[in-house]
């Protein structure tokens, strides 16, 4: 046992895996101690909030304004107010009114602005350009007026009376200390569909696949294990029968069983545990079939037949003769189903038959939801990319493991 | 013939015995369950309507449409006579339209998409995985990582991060559809083209994905081969070593067919998620529009079609082994 594990600690594949498999189990483990919670907890009102530092604009009010004279500060806020694609429009106007842009570049922002005021015209829509286009170069000149002011002011209004106090005033040059706000909330990867802090749920939902993913791999495992080592050991009708069985299962696609099996449960009794079981009800045949074609040829060696002249029973000899011996393989073909659980349960959730979704989320569930709000097609990039991530490097790790475990045990595939 | 003739009766009879077993399944599956699919529908329907009458009334229409009410053995010689004649009753989301009708018209996007991208998802990756073999040092020492990482990418992820890269950020394919929304299906050029252009990202994606898979097999099989005493034999010999990396490809290749065989409902199970993401008109699309609308007819025939279909490519991969497996050869030139 220690020889082989420090076998397999010379092998750079198996110690990467096992590296990264063992940082994403630490963080399931720790995140959770820094910002303790219900992951489900809904603590957007809106949607897909981006990603970033929020700061309660309440608090902000109340701390005390420091004045800082920043020199490109004025160009910045340009920038960001007259965004890319309005100066895009604001070229193409001038193009239509025959305003000469020919040494104008799309970064010269302020160019553009005083070009705008000097030829912009309210009243005179240019031919050829539809309704639509027009007011949307009237509601841009609207919103460039604004551009300029020294200060804006706030108030507060009195919803009795109508009536407006102004609170303060706020100038180009004021800035507040972030640090000194009394509430902020950093959201990595910003909120979901249902405004749920997206990496809280990534952490719990990836504990809850794996776990899916551990106990399909040791369903799948133990039925395997079971069906390979009788049939191989015992031979006659139960091969026969075990393999009739194991073929048939191969051939049928597991995937639409799961589909079958998932459906029929109905939504109220699917718990991560079920589905998790009837994954790995669906995935025994491929360790069934291997561990079978070791068995028969471990089953004439010498030892196994001392054993069976010395009276052993038959849970003996498989224990101690022949269990062994197999034991790397059956160690890595479950580290192979953990993955493939993982992914089946993602793709099951995608089609709507994953666990039901008031209690824990899973990979797949987070998946399925960013799909259904249209994340992927509104640019939300973090309500699913850091899933398929996550789902990815899960079974990146187990797999480059199995690989590493492989050059390990068969020797013909060393480098 | 005589060994061909014994090896593809040997596949036919297991054919006919799993497609037996798989329409059983089918079948026995729902209705093994302790839920009753027909009350499941009829909650569905009748949420929120109290009188008990209406529901029962409900309940009976669908027990009847089903055949629920007659003996177990008598619905299923039932199932089965319908099914030979490719009945498969009416859809309930999609009304009046019969089951058989939307099936259809959906297989033939799946056939054309994953039939094509799997072949050349399979060529790719053993061409890749052989060379990787065969150079082995050097860049089978990046390539190899790589190459595992690109292969745990679950078939939905590429294709969502291919129609956000290409369909969204750059615009230059498709969103979604089998084909643009302004076209009736017909044999313009118009339509043509448009069908190509969706055809791309949905294509590719799942090249992407089965390339990984077989090139890792690929070239484990490969340094097998090439480490095997016939080779080291005909180095000696002084056979040329294009020659040898013939007969090693195709000692190797065996195998990978086997391995396609097997692993070829599971890849058409990642590929039919891939389909929902691209909102591709087949089997794959199909079976998430009747899951969601709880269409339960719908769903038994998708998953009958798609065994169906697994089973068919199956057999046919395991006839042209028959051809190309030397030992199938031999024992015909045995007799």
């Amino acid at each position: 046992m220690k020889n082989t594990l420090k076998q397999l600690m010379h092998s750079s594949k198996f110690v990467a895996g096992a590296g990264i498999f063992i940082i994403i189990l630490l963080t399931m483990l720790i995140y959770p101690l820094i910002n303790p919670g219900n992951p489900l907890e809904m603590i957007g009102v809106g949607t897909f909030a981006r990603p970033g530092l929020y700061f309660s604009l309440y608090d902000a009010m109340d701390v005390p304004k420091e004045t800082l004279k920043l020199s490109d500060a004025e160009d910045k806020r340009l920038e960001s107010i007259i965004s890319k694609s309005d100066r895009v429009e604001m070229l193409a106007y001038f193009e239509k009114t025959g305003v000469d842009v020919t040494d104008v570049t799309l970064d010269d922002v302020d160019t553009i602005l005083d070009l705008w005021n000097q030829n912009f015209d309210e009243n005179n829509k240019p031919k050829g350009l539809t309704n639509a286009a027009w007011r949307n170069y009237k509601t841009l000149n609207n919103r460039l007026h604004k551009i300029g002011k020294e200060e804006r002011e706030v108030y507060d209004v009195d919803p009795e009376t109508g009536e407006e106090n102004r609170l303060m005033t706020v100038n180009g040059t004021d800035y507040i200390n972030v640090s000194r706000i009394t509430n902020t909330k950093r959201l990595v990867l910003g909120t979901d569909n249902f405004g749920r802090d997206v990496l809280k749920e990534l952490v719990s939902a990836c504990g809850t696949s794996i776990l899916i993913g551990l106990i399909a791999g040791a369903v799948a495992t133990f039925i395997g294990l079971l069906f390979g080592l009788l049939a191989g050991y015992l031979g006659g009708w139960v091969d026969d029968f075990i393999m009739f069985l194991t073929n048939v299962f191969t051939v049928i696609p597991s995937f639409v069983l799961l589909i079958l099996i998932s459906y029929s449960i109905g939504q109220e009794q699917r718990g991560a545990t079920v589905v998790a079981i009837v994954i790995g009800l669906t995935s025994w045949t491929w360790t069934a079939r291997s561990v079978r074609s070791q068995v028969i040829s471990l089953r004439n060696r010498d030892h196994v037949n001392l054993s069976k002249l010395s009276g052993h029973s038959l849970f003996r000899i498989v224990v101690t003769d022949i269990l062994p011996y197999i034991a790397s393989y059956v160690v890595m073909a479950f580290i192979l189903q953990v993955s493939s659980g993982i992914l089946s349960e993602a793709q099951l959730s995608l089609l709507g038959l994953g666990p039901k979704t008031t209690t824990t989320p899973t990979l797949g569930l987070m998946m399925n939801w960013a799909m259904l709000y249209a994340a992927h097609t509104n640019g939300y990039w973090w309500a699913y990319f850091p899933v398929i991530l996550t789902i990815t490097l899960i079974s990146f790790s187990l797999n480059l493991m199995n690989t590493g475990m492989d050059q390990v045990f068969n020797p013909t595939l060393r480098d | 013939m005589q060994g061909y003739r014994k090896y593809f009766t040997k596949k036919i009879v297991w054919f006919l015995i799993t497609f037996f077993v798989a329409v059983t399944l089918n079948f026995f599956l729902p209705r093994l369950m302790p839920a009753d699919p027909v009350s499941a529908i009829t909650g569905k329907l009748a949420a929120g309507n109290a009188d008990a009458k209406a529901v029962q009334k409900i309940y009976d229409r669908y027990a009847e449409e089903f055949g629920t009410n007659k003996p177990i053995l008598q619905q299923y010689l039932l199932f089965l006579k319908n099914m030979f004649k490719g009945d498969f009753g009416t859809s309930f989301s999609q009304y009046p339209r019969s089951v058989s009708d939307i099936i259809s018209s959906a297989i033939w996007w799946t056939v054309c998409l994953q039939l094509p991208a799997i072949i050349v998802g399979w060529l790719l990756g053993n061409i890749l995985g052989a060379l990787a073999a065969y150079i082995r040092k050097g860049w089978d020492k990046v390539l190899l990582p790589i190459t595992i990482f690109l292969s745990n990418v679950p078939a939905f992820g590429m294709a969502v991060t291919l129609l956000v890269v290409f369909a969204i950020k750059l615009k230059i394919a498709p969103v979604a559809g089998g084909y643009a929304f302004d076209q009736i299906p017909n044999f313009s050029w118009a339509f043509i083209k448009s069908v190509i252009s969706h055809y791309q990202l949905p294509f590719w994606s799942i090249v992407l994905v089965s390339i990984g898979g077989q090139a890792i097999g690929m070239r484990s099989m490969s340094i097998y081969e090439l480490n095997a005493d016939y080779v080291k034999y005909a180095r000696f010999l002084g056979v040329k070593d294009r020659k040898i990396v013939g007969y090693v490809f195709r000692n190797a290749m065996l195998p990978q067919i086997t391995g396609l065989a097997l692993s070829i409902g599971t890849m058409i199970g990642g590929a039919l998620v891939a389909e929902i993401i691209f909102s591709y008109p087949g089997l794959g699309s199909t079976m998430y529009a009747a899951i969601t609308a709880a269409d339960y007819p719908l769903i038994s025939a998708t998953t009958l079609i798609i065994t169906i279909m697994v089973l068919i490519v199956t057999f046919l991969l395991d006839l042209i082994y028959g051809f190309i497996d030397p030992r199938v050869k031999a024992a015909q030139f045995d007799n």
